[in-house]
C-alpha cells in the first residue's frame, strides 16, 4: 500500500440509548459504540446507556445489519469496586460484542485473561500518545486498535501509524478535549464525583446558571464560578475546561485551557485516510438521534464519495457544531500547543 | 503520648520550572536537614526544562546518597513527542537506580525489570496491583484523587504481593495534564516559543474565578489545585490501610520545616493537630485540603475528629 492510498475507514458513531443505535446503524455507521448504565463507561449519565438486555437486542439489530457493535468500558474501577466492570466485560462478551475499549491497565488484564479471542480496543481514556505507550498495551494485552487522542496533528498521527503494530481510530467530529483524557480530576475536584472512576465529568446535579437582573448569566460547578456571559450571549455547558479565569496579568476573563468549540476535521478527512486511520470516530453519545442521524449520515456520504473519487459535501455540519464554532484542533497545526 | 506510625517519608519531584541554581540548593539542603527516606528527582512535567536539570543530576544525586537517601528517578508524565520520548528512553536506561513511571512510555521499556508506578499512572485498583506487580512494579504511589477505600483495597493487594503502597500527604494536588501548555497561554505564546514563562512561577501560576476566588494553579501542561493536600491527622489511618510511604511534594516553602512536622507526627512527638498548626503557619494563606480521601470535593478540608469510623 502506498502513502497516497485511501485506508478503507469505518465510521464509528456513538449510541446513547438504544434508538439512538438503530438511528445511527440505519444511517450508515460501520461500528457503533455504547455503554452500560454504570460507572463502567465514561459517559455515565442520567437517562443514557443500556441495560443489559437491552445491549444484547442491540447487538443482534447491529449485526443483522452488517454493523458492528464495540462497548466503552472505558473508567477506571476503584479499589474494593472491580465487580461493575467485571460484569460488563462479562455481560458484552456473552452477548458477542465485536470489541471492547478499555483504559485501565486492569480491565484490561481482565479481559486478556478471561477471554483470551475477545477483541480489545484501547480508549482516548487511556491517555496512550506515543508508539512506546501504545506498544505497551500491544504486547502486554493485545490490544488491536488505539483511539487516538486528540492531540496529535495528521502528519504526527502518520509517524504513530508507522511506529505501531495495530489499528488507529481517529476522533472526527465533536467535542475537543484539551486534557488528557483519563488523566482529569477537575470535575472530582469541585463535584466529589471522578469523571475517572465514576464516569461522568461535571454531572448536571452539580451546574448551576445565576441570572442577574440584567439578565447576565453567571455558570456555576459546585461553589466555582466557571464562566459569566452577558445578556444575549450564548452560554455554553459549564465545564472547568471551558471556563474563563484571571490571573494576575490577566484581569479580563479569558479562557484559560481553551475555547468552547467543535472539533470538525471533515476537511482533513482524505489527510487522515491517508495517513493510515483505520476508523473515523464521531464523538456524541449524549446527543439526540436527529444530531446522529444527521452527523452520520453526512460522514457516510463524505467517506464513500472521498472512496469513489468524488467530492465530499460537508457544509451542512457547521450548523451542528457548538455555538456555530468549529475547529481542526490539533490535527492541522500544532501551534495551538 | 501519641501513636507512632510506622512507614517512610518520600519528597517526591519538584514539579515546577525552579532555577537550575535553587533547584540544586534545594536538593543540597534536603540532603543535608531533611528527615526523609527517598528523594524522587527529574524533570515530570515538560521535556523543554530537563536540559537545565540534567547536568546537575549527578552532583544532586550524590549529595542526596551521602545524606542517606534512596533517591529514584521520575519520568515524564506527558509523552508524545521525539523530544519526550528520547528523555523516558533514557531515564528507564537508568540501572542502578529505580525510575518512576508516569506514563505508559516507561511501562514499555521497563516491563520485567523493578520500578516504580508514579502518582501519575493510573493505579486506581487492586487489578491494576496485580497486573503491574507481576511485570516489575514495586511501589504504587495512587492518583491524587483516590478515595480512602479505594487506597484500602489497593494497599491490602499490594502488600500481599509485597510491594509497597505511597500516598500524597503534602503539596498541591495534580488534577490534570494537557498538551498544550497553559502557562504559554497565559502570556499569549504557544509551547514552541514559550520563552520559559513558567520558571517566573516558582509554586504556579494561580489562576482565580471571575469572582476572584483562587481556584486552579497552572505548571505548564499540568493543572494542579490551589491548595495544598494535608493528610497529616489521617496518617494513623493510612498506616493502617497498609500504606508504607508518605509523599511530600515540594513547594516553594520551607520544605525542610514541612518535613519535619510529618517526621513528628509520625514519631509520635506532636499531635495532628499540633502538626496541623504548624503546617498553617508554614504555608501562610494558602489554603489546605484533604476532600479526596473522604470522597468529597478535593478543595474541601474535613476534620479528621469529625468523620465517624
Amino acid at each position: 500500500m502506498t502513502a497516497e492510498t485511501l485506508t478503507k475507514t469505518e465510521l464509528v458513531c456513538p449510541a446513547g440509548t438504544p434508538a439512538a443505535l438503530r438511528t445511527a446503524v440505519d444511517a450508515g455507521a460501520d461500528a457503533v459504540y455504547c455503554g452500560f448504565q454504570n460507572a463502567s463507561n465514561a459517559r455515565n449519565f442520567a437517562g443514557l446507556n443500556f441495560t443489559p438486555a437491552e445491549l444484547e437486542k442491540a447487538v443482534d439489530y447491529a449485526h443483522q445489519r452488517g454493523a458492528k457493535v464495540l462497548l466503552a468500558c472505558n473508567t477506571f474501577p476503584p479499589g474494593g469496586s472491580t465487580d461493575i466492570w467485571k460484569t460488563a466485560v462479562d455481560d458484552a462478551h456473552s452477548f458477542g460484542i465485536d470489541a471492547i475499549i478499555v483504559a485501565d491497565v486492569g480491565v484490561a488484564n481482565y479481559v486478556r485473561e478471561t477471554y483470551p479471542d475477545q477483541r480489545l480496543h484501547l480508549s482516548v481514556q487511556a491517555g496512550a500518545s506515543s508508539p512506546e505507550a501504545i506498544r505497551y498495551f500491544c504486547r502486554e494485552f493485545d490490544v488491536r486498535r488505539v483511539v487516538l487522542p486528540r492531540i496529535l496533528t495528521v502528519a504526527e498521527i502518520k509517524k504513530v501509524h508507522d511506529a505501531i503494530p495495530c489499528e488507529i481510530e481517529a476522533f472526527v467530529f465533536g467535542n475537543i478535549g484539551m486534557m488528557k483524557e483519563g488523566r482529569c480530576a477537575l470535575s472530582t475536584y469541585v463535584t466529589g464525583e471522578s469523571t475517572n472512576m465514576d464516569g461522568a465529568c461535571s454531572p448536571a446535579h452539580h451546574i448551576r446558571y445565576v441570572e442577574d437582573d440584567e439578565r447576565n448569566l453567571t455558570t456555576r460547578l459546585g461553589r466555582f464560578a466557571v464562566d459569566h456571559f452577558e445578556a444575549g450571549e450564548a452560554a455554553g455547558y459549564p465545564t472547568i475546561c471551558k471556563g474563563r479565569y484571571l490571573t494576575n496579568d490577566r484581569t479580563c476573563g479569558y479562557y484559560a485551557f481553551e475555547e468552547p468549540r467543535t472539533l470538525n476535521l471533515s476537511a482533513l478527512l482524505p489527510d487522515l485516510m491517508k495517513a493510515g486511520v483505520t476508523a473515523l470516530k464521531i464523538e456524541g453519545r449524549q446527543r439526540s438521534r436527529a444530531y446522529v442521524k444527521a452527523v452520520v449520515s453526512a460522514f457516510r456520504h463524505a467517506v464513500d464519495a472521498l472512496m469513489e473519487g468524488r467530492d465530499p459535501k460537508l457544509a451542512d455540519l457547521i450548523a451542528l457544531t457548538e455555538g456555530a464554532k468549529q475547529t481542526e484542533g490539533a490535527f492541522k497545526t500544532k501551534t495551538w500547543r | 503520648m501519641t501513636e507512632k506510625i510506622s512507614g517512610e517519608l518520600t519528597l517526591g519531584p519538584v514539579l515546577y520550572n525552579w532555577k537550575a541554581d535553587a533547584w540544586r540548593d534545594f536538593y543540597f539542603k534536603i540532603a543535608d536537614e531533611a528527615p526523609v527516606d527517598t528523594v524522587v528527582i527529574g524533570e515530570t512535567i515538560c521535556y523543554k526544562r530537563a536540559p537545565f536539570f540534567e547536568p546537575l543530576y549527578g552532583e544532586v544525586m550524590e549529595r542526596l546518597e551521602a545524606g542517606g537517601k534512596t533517591v529514584v528517578f521520575s519520568t515524564l508524565a506527558e509523552v508524545m513527542l521525539p523530544h519526550d520520548r528520547r528523555i523516558v528512553e533514557s531515564i528507564c536506561s537508568i540501572e542502578d537506580h529505580l525510575v518512576e513511571v508516569n506514563d505508559a512510555s516507561g511501562l514499555y521499556h521497563l516491563t520485567g525489570k523493578p520500578h516504580n508506578i508514579g502518582p501519575l499512572f493510573n493505579t486506581y485498583n487492586e487489578e491494576v496491583v496485580k497486573t503491574l506487580a507481576r511485570r516489575g512494579a514495586k511501589n504504587f504511589c495512587v492518583p491524587h484523587e483516590m478515595r480512602a477505600t479505594a487506597i484500602e483495597a489497593v494497599a491490602k493487594e499490594a502488600n500481599a504481593l509485597g510491594c509497597t503502597v505511597e500516598v500524597q500527604v503534602f503539596g498541591r494536588q495534580s488534577l490534570a495534564l494537557s498538551a498544550r501548555c497553559y502557562h504559554a497561554r497565559a502570556h499569549d505564546k504557544i509551547k514552541d516559543t514559550c520563552q520559559y514563562v513558567c520558571e517566573n512561577d516558582p509554586d504556579g501560576l494561580n489562576l482565580r474565578t471571575l469572582e476572584g476566588q483562587p481556584f486552579l494553579t497552572i505548571n505548564g501542561v499540568q493543572v494542579l489545585s490551589n491548595d495544598y493536600v494535608d493528610l497529616i491527622a489521617e496518617l494513623p489511618d493510612l498506616a493502617r490501610m497498609g500504606v508504607a510511604r508518605f509523599r511530600l511534594s515540594p513547594q516553594n516553602v520551607d520544605m525542610i520545616a514541612v518535613a519535619k512536622v510529618y517526621r513528628a507526627a509520625m514519631d509520635g512527638e506532636i499531635t495532628a493537630a499540633e502538626g496541623q498548626e504548624s503546617l498553617k503557619e508554614l504555608v501562610g494563606d494558602t489554603p489546605l485540603a484533604n476532600g479526596f480521601f473522604y470522597q468529597q470535593p478535593g478543595y474541601r478540608f474535613i476534620d479528621a475528629d469529625s468523620v465517624v469510623h
